[in-house]
């Protein structure tokens, strides 16, 4: 961050991490105790969804008594009250419901290129974002797409990624 | 029992580096005081909407008792980018149940405090932080594109037509002194901006902004206590929650929550929800992208599903057309500090049915009736507030 820099020199210079604000010309304090984030999110309850994408399967829970599918997996059912929930493969196929590029990416995504966001609704009639591979210049809402299972190029664990069927 | 808001305050919004965030709040506080001729002790409780974390203080509450000198009972609260109206309804709620007679709600945001690309990173998680952001790298601009793509491909909406939506919000965005941005722009400026999340550009995206509002609000009893003849009741407030997931929606063409949230209002309200702008002088919806307008006109009933582009291309949102929408510059020209938008919103609507909103911009008060949409995340929290003259 250029301003922390800024802030460094300023100690030695003025004798506190002081910076000036380009436009206003107001004195500012540059804050020294920088936070760094990131997360344990638990996944155990739906561990089957990932042991499942390494094989390559696409999978997700459906409860046994009122039949609904929950994508994202979810561990319990809040309409039946129940928490044994059957895990089904998901068909591949479906149709693209909307899609973005995402131009002015955040930091954490700044080693992709823009990259293409989309939704899909899955001929089970569940619906799933996603990456979408390819020009999307060539794909248009109610385009038949596929999901496919690939390995990340930067971080290179495994995902899913919407690709047009081809014809 | 009736509430009033019986002052209001608004510091000026954009880069506010000029001030750290108590002189931020005192700056709005103050002219609500001023206006409401109240003082720190006939305050009951008090509460700060602010959503935080992009700026250094996180107890800003006890920040405002040490600053304003104001010992009140008081809480922080957080609806995304609805947090303003949220505060709103929870103040309401404390009059409305007798618990208290004047309750203070500080909508404050300080965004400038970091780096705009900090910024980009925070907004990004108001979704599902597992299911989109973390694997997918949604962005803000880009939870609303995939509505405003959807949107064109069903109604044949254009680029053309949000952008339209920026040169109105600009336009009245000139008029308002407390706007971040007071400048007109064209419509080739807009459309020649760089992409943001396509169909996105620059111009079609509400900026990062520092800001605060304040608005006192009061009992009726208080009201006569004080003599005051110049309030704004709260009429009522619909309110519902939407996904986290998009992919969760069923569709991309509307706000279900929005829309849920309006037909509440305007039941409580006793407004036709067939034609709600034949009872409203005007209305603030939540233009944090332009396209979110064009539907905010649906989902309130302004136009038919489908038909809100039409009330653009027709200029039906200008003060003279159908009804006058965001006159103060909307969240696009006048700024999204986000816990301070739907205060923002209150003040606006406390401003236009007083008749005291700045020449250009004031709109001919007919039915002495306001609404406000008020929208955090993308369709995850909706907000829709009626203020009117008369108590219902």
């Amino acid at each position: 961050m250029e301003y922390r820099k800024a802030g460094e020199k300023n100690i030695k210079e003025y004798g506190f991490p002081v910076t000036i604000d380009e436009k206003l010309g107001t004195l500012q304090w540059v804050d020294l105790r920088e936070l760094t984030l990131s997360y344990l999110i638990c996944i155990e309850n739906i561990a089957p969804f990932f042991e499942n994408m390494r094989e390559g399967k696409l999978v997700t829970t459906r409860c046994p008594e009122c039949g609904e599918i929950f994508f994202p997996p979810q561990k319990d059912c809040p309409n039946c009250m129940i928490s044994e929930m059957e895990w089904i493969e998901l068909g591949r196929e479906g149709t693209l419901e909307t899609l973005t590029v995402v131009f002015v990416r955040p930091p954490t995504f700044a080693r992709y290129d823009p990259y293409v966001v989309a939704i899909v609704r899955l001929d089970d009639g569940v619906k799933i974002t996603a990456w979408l591979r390819g020009d999307p210049e060539k794909v248009k809402i109610g385009d038949r797409v596929r999901i496919e299972i690939k390995r990340r190029e930067k971080e290179g664990h495994y995902m899913y990624e919407i690709v047009p069927v081809e014809g | 029992m009736a509430v009033a808001i019986i002052g209001a305050g608004h510091s000026r919004f954009g880069n506010r580096r000029d001030v750290n965030v108590a002189e931020l709040a005192w700056e709005s506080m103050k002219q609500a005081f001023d206006r409401a001729n109240v003082v720190q002790k006939d305050i009951d409780f008090y509460i700060v909407g602010m959503a935080g974390l992009w700026s250094s203080e996180a107890a800003v509450p006890s920040l405002i008792a040490e600053y304003a000198k104001l010992y009140a009972g008081s809480m922080r609260i957080e609806a995304a980018c609805a947090t303003g109206s949220a505060s709103i309804g929870a103040g309401y709620n404390a009059i409305e149940s007798g618990e208290a007679d004047v309750v203070l709600i500080l909508g404050l945001e300080k965004m400038q405090e970091s780096p705009n690309p900090t910024v980009i990173e925070i907004i990004g998680r108001y979704g599902s932080y597992f299911w989109e952001f973390e694997n997918f790298g949604l962005t803000f601009p880009a939870y609303y594109a995939l509505y405003a793509t959807a949107y064109m491909n069903a109604y044949n909406a254009k680029e053309e037509d949000f952008g339209n939506v920026a040169v109105k919000n600009h336009y009245y965005g000139s008029k308002n002194p407390y706007a971040q941005f007071q400048k007109e722009i064209s419509l080739e400026q807009a459309l020649n901006s760089p992409y943001i999340a396509w169909p996105f550009k620059l111009y079609d995206c509400s900026p990062i902004t520092d800001g605060s509002a304040c608005v006192i609000l009061a009992s009726e009893e208080k009201v006569k206590e004080f003599g005051l003849d110049d309030t704004v009741w709260i009429i009522s407030q619909g309110s519902r929650t939407g996904t986290a997931n998009l992919s969760k929606r069923e569709n991309f063409l509307s706000f279900d929550s929005a829309r849920r949230a309006s037909q509440m209002a305007y039941r409580k309200a006793g407004i036709d929800a067939e034609k709600p702008y034949l009872h409203l002088d005007g209305a603030d919806v939540h233009d944090c992208f332009t396209s979110a307008e064009i539907m905010a006109y649906e989902d309130l009933g302004f136009a038919k599903r489908g038909e809100g582009v039409e009330l653009i291309r027709e200029e039906q949102t200008y003060i003279g057309g159908r009804i006058p929408v965001n006159v103060d510059g909307g969240l696009k020209a006048k700024g999204h500090p986000v816990g301070a938008t739907g205060v923002s919103q209150a003040v606006e609507a406390y401003k236009q049915l007083l008749g005291e909103a700045e020449k250009g911009r004031q709109v001919d008060i007919k039915h002495g009736r306001w609404l406000t949409h008020n929208i955090g995340g993308t369709g995850h929290y909706a907000y829709v507030t009626i203020y009117g003259l008369e108590k219902r």
